[in-house]
């Protein structure tokens, strides 16, 4: 029973670091999807939201809900300036170019971030005030209802929205074929943007559901559930937006498993481990669809 | 006054000069054909009209306004919408959702109302949804509205470029080689299609085909490319006629 009964909390945990990873992979997946390229710099994205959170709800002292939609609103302003500005002169450069462009973008953030914020850690405790709920012997923390929620929410809007609206089925249309798009009227800049936009938005608030986790601001938080959601997204294949879902839930209980039940030290190293093995069987991600060229 | 006036177009790539000094001039409602011999510069003449490519030179100019230096879903509003020579349509999309994707700029609703789902949202969507199936039924294609794109047969798929592109509303619809790759019977289904829908949509036709009975078969006025020059234009039994016209496709 207390296994069982372990393993369930473990998978819990796994399933709310998972919703997180989720959440940024999303936008990983969504502006390869149309834009052809991997934004490295979207892990800071995560740590602006947490910054910016902090800046509006402690500095500030503005009521939490405005400063969650500001919060929000910002992290979206800044993915399509940095679209902008750093990657829509290079949309016809080689793929090398933008993606150097894109880690110099994840520095600058970061820098930009050290200059401002310092160095030293800032403490800052979770916005989140639900308490938990005990079923049976299993305790589910406030955090961790809000993250799952949250989540859920975010996946069946975005889900609805990529499917049953003109500018998700523009969004669809330019993923697919980008000259096809444009040539039946559909402006790819602003498809390109909205795109930036939504997934910036959606880092955002993983970002404050991050820092509601860790409680601790450091300008590299990003860092780390940047890489691991960007390993998500290719878990789940990268380009789809179900497989992004997917790979992040996925890679979140297997972390959660192997920290509780391998090694804390080696969790790192599965989770990799487990990339390796998936690109190996499934060049294109458990839910990606292989592509053949024709010649 | 022409429905498009091409005068003295030219695009150089480097060195090559793809389409040099052609001169077009479509009346509303006409049926014209540009006709050539591989590489005469058709494709990108086609390319210069719906703003893929600039010209380097010359003037495009539909309904008296200037389209050179719009971009190609600026034009494809004004009202030039087109077709591809080896087919370009979402092919993870419905067959719905593709001529829903080109029904775009017809309607108009914000963000805002789709991420409420309010009722003008749904209505706008419902209007959308019997626009696509009035345009697949005349195609035959409503049967297949729920199909992947990439899972109808090719004849179809050369259907469903055709559907999308009157989607989007044009007053003038380039065809770059509807006919390749169909066997004889679908030509001429193809052939009643394209009258068909010259009178529905009461739209102006610019054709590129190889498919020489079709093109004399429904033509009412043909341009010869070759070498990205002018070579001859005309009436299809003058043109196709020609010994300069036969030289360029046939050889000495």
């Amino acid at each position: 029973m207390s296994l069982l009964n372990s393993i369930l909390e473990q998978l819990i945990n796994g399933l709310r670091t998972g919703s997180i990873y989720a959440l940024i992979a999303i936008g990983y997946t969504m502006v390869y999807g149309i834009a052809k390229m991997i934004n490295f710099a979207h892990g800071d994205i995560i740590m602006v939201g947490a910054y910016a959170l902090y800046v509006y709800s402690s500095i500030l002292k503005l009521p939490l809900v405005a400063a969650i939609i500001l919060t929000v609103v910002t992290c979206s302003v800044l993915g399509i300036i940095t679209e902008k500005i750093a990657y829509k002169p290079l949309r016809n450069a080689p793929s090398l170019a933008v993606l150097i462009t894109a880690i110099g973008m994840s520095f600058l953030l970061q820098n930009v971030a050290l200059l401002i914020f310092k160095a030293t850690p800032i403490p800052f405790a979770s916005v989140v005030n639900v308490s938990g709920i005990r079923l049976g012997s299993l305790y589910l923390s406030g955090t961790t209802l809000v993250t799952l929620g949250v989540t859920v929410i975010a996946m069946v809007a975005l889900t609805l929205f990529v499917n049953k609206t003109k500018a998700g089925r523009a969004m669809r249309a330019v993923s697919e074929d980008r000259g096809a798009a444009e040539l039946m009227g559909i402006s790819v800049n602003a498809t390109i943007s909205l795109t930036f936009a939504i997934g910036s938005g959606l880092a955002a608030v993983a970002g404050i559901l991050y820092i509601s986790q860790y409680e601790t601001l450091m300008p590299t938080l990003g860092a780390l559930p940047g890489i691991k959601a960007f390993v998500a997204a290719v878990l789940g294949g990268i380009g789809s937006i179900p497989g992004a879902m997917f790979g992040g839930i996925i890679l979140g209980i297997i972390e959660s498993l192997s920290k509780a039940y391998i090694s804390t030290q080696l969790s790192d190293a599965i989770v990799y481990g487990v990339l390796v093995v998936v690109l190996l069987v499934k060049p294109s991600g458990l839910l990606g669809k292989l592509k053949i060229e024709k010649v | 006054m022409a429905l498009l006036e091409v005068k003295n177009l030219g695009i150089s790539f480097g060195g090559l000069r793809a389409v040099d000094n052609l001169n077009m001039s479509l009346e509303k409602g006409s049926l014209v054909g540009l006709i050539g011999p591989n590489g005469a510069g058709k494709t990108t003449a086609f390319n210069l009209l719906t703003g893929v490519y600039r010209p380097t030179d010359g003037t495009i100019t539909l309904e008296g306004s200037s389209i050179v230096g719009k971009t190609p879903s600026e034009i494809c509003k004004a009202g030039i919408a087109r077709t591809f020579q080896n087919i370009r349509l979402f092919q993870k999309m419905s067959v719905k959702d593709n001529v829903k994707a080109a029904l775009h700029n017809q309607f108009q609703y914000s963000l805002l109302e789709s991420i409420c789902h309010v009722a003008s949202y749904k209505k706008k969507e419902k209007e959308m949804d019997e626009k696509v199936m009035e345009i697949l039924k005349v195609f035959d294609l409503d049967v297949y509205a729920d199909t992947f794109a990439s899972n109808l047969p090719y004849g179809k798929q050369r259907k469903l470029e055709i559907a999308r592109a009157l989607a989007t509303d044009p007053k003038l619809l380039l065809l770059d080689e509807p006919a390749a790759g169909m066997n004889p019977n679908e030509t001429a289904e193809l052939m009643e299609t394209i009258e068909l829908i010259r009178k529905k949509f009461d739209i102006t036709i610019l054709l590129i085909e190889h498919d020489m009975k079709l093109v004399s078969g429904i033509c009412e006025y043909l341009y010869v490319l070759n070498f990205g020059t002018e070579l001859a234009n005309g009436t299809p039994d003058i043109v196709l006629n020609d010994p300069k016209v036969i030289t360029a496709y046939l050889g000495e």
